[in-house]
């Protein structure tokens, strides 16, 4: 049989009743190599210290719960191995631009906001009874939006963003990502009031096209592409109701 | 009462933590050498719009050592800046669907370049050209 591999795990720790600010504690962790970053967190938690505190769920990389900076990148602690990063050290930390909760846990709350905000719902351009059946929409309708549909409220987008970290009220790539996915729905009539918080100075127009965002994006939604398209929707709306008989008024 | 206390961590240096945001800072930064670039264009113009003496005198500096070196640095940055913006390009574009596919990002860029190194080598002609 082979040695047993130990890897080193260093988490950033923070316990709100008893650490003023948040300090870092290393783990030996013995693993094999179909073990998870999540998994190694896990096996701390089980073996070493019980008080030890992250978010989890499906492992699996749909349920976006496990976002965390692994070895200073967001990542989906799940759908990464240990092996991967052996035997160097593996540094996770809560993830980048939320304020920590406690230890891996971040506030999300600003986040949900900012999702309310740009209301991720089919707002329908013709509201039908049931009797009038279903909402028809084609293949090539369908292709229009499917790409940022994938969105799993990760927030690795977020922790890449640095504009989210400098300006917090910035309203983000992913709930961006899902502003655009239900303006280009056919079925949907709800553009104008959405494009007024991506117009807004807290919306498109903040991001300074860094592209980290996609580059992190588990999901491939390409949220950076959603946030810059939206600045030349913004542009135009803003340009084109100067020719439009009421100057844009509603 | 309530024991959450959450912690905000500080942003000061973020753009020296990865790689990816370094780059980016050199990108933003190397748009300056392109103003610095646009500057001396338009002194040229001054000094052509100034008259035959002021322009001679302008290309006699443009002549100078100092000024190649100076021209040569700009063209290092203004490439560097042409090369990671135009990686950028796909990220800036709204989707563009041919034929039911979505176009590569890889061919936005590619065509980028197409389109730029095409305008430069048709100005470099007419100038040619004109001189």
């Amino acid at each position: 049989m082979s040695e047993q591999k130990i890897i080193e795990i260093e988490i950033l720790r923070y316990l709100p009743e008893s650490d003023q600010e948040p300090r870092s504690e290393i783990y030996k962790v013995p693993f094999t190599d179909d073990m998870s970053v999540l998994q190694g967190v896990q096996y701390i938690k089980d073996n070493f210290d019980g008080s030890l505190t992250f978010r989890w769920s499906c492992r699996m990389a749909i349920c976006g719960s496990c976002g965390m900076m692994i070895n200073g990148i967001p990542k989906l602690a799940c759908e990464n191995f240990i092996r991967d990063y052996y035997p160097k050290r593996i540094t996770v930390e809560a993830l980048n631009n939320f304020p920590i909760e406690k230890d891996l846990v971040v506030d999300l709350s600003g986040f949900i906001e900012k999702l309310e905000a740009i209301q991720p719902y089919i707002i329908p351009k013709e509201p039908r009874t049931v009797e009038q059946g279903e909402y028809i929409q084609t293949p090539a309708q369908f292709s229009e939006y499917i790409q940022f549909t994938s969105c799993i409220n990760c927030t690795l987008c977020y922790a890449a963003c640095p504009q989210v970290g400098l300006d917090p009220d910035f309203i983000g790539p992913g709930a961006m990502a899902l502003l655009y996915r239900y303006n280009r729905d056919s079925r949907d009539g709800g553009e104008a009031q959405r494009m007024e918080v991506a117009a807004s100075t807290e919306g498109v127009f903040v991001c300074g096209a860094t592209g980290y965002c996609s580059e992190v994006c588990p999901k491939k939604v390409d949220p950076g592409n959603a946030v810059n398209v939206n600045k030349i929707n913004a542009a135009k709306d803003y340009f084109l109701r100067f020719l439009s008989p009421k100057g844009g008024a509603k | 009462m309530s024991k959450r206390r959450p912690y905000v961590r500080s942003k000061s240096g973020w753009w020296k933590k990865d790689p990816y945001y370094v780059e980016y800072m050199v990108h933003e930064s190397t748009a300056l050498f392109v103003a610095a670039y646009a500057i001396v264009l338009t002194i040229g113009t001054v000094c052509l719009a100034a008259g035959e003496a002021a322009w001679n005198g302008y290309l006699e500096a443009m002549k100078s050592p100092l000024s190649i070196i100076f021209h040569l640095i700009l063209l290092a940055a203004i490439v560097y800046h042409a090369f990671t913006w135009f990686k950028l390009f796909p990220l800036t574009t709204p989707p563009v669907v041919l034929g039911g596919k979505k176009l590569e990002p890889e061919l936005i860029v590619r065509g980028g370049w197409v389109v730029a190194v095409g305008v430069a080598v048709v100005s470099f002609v007419i100038v040619w050209g004109l001189a």
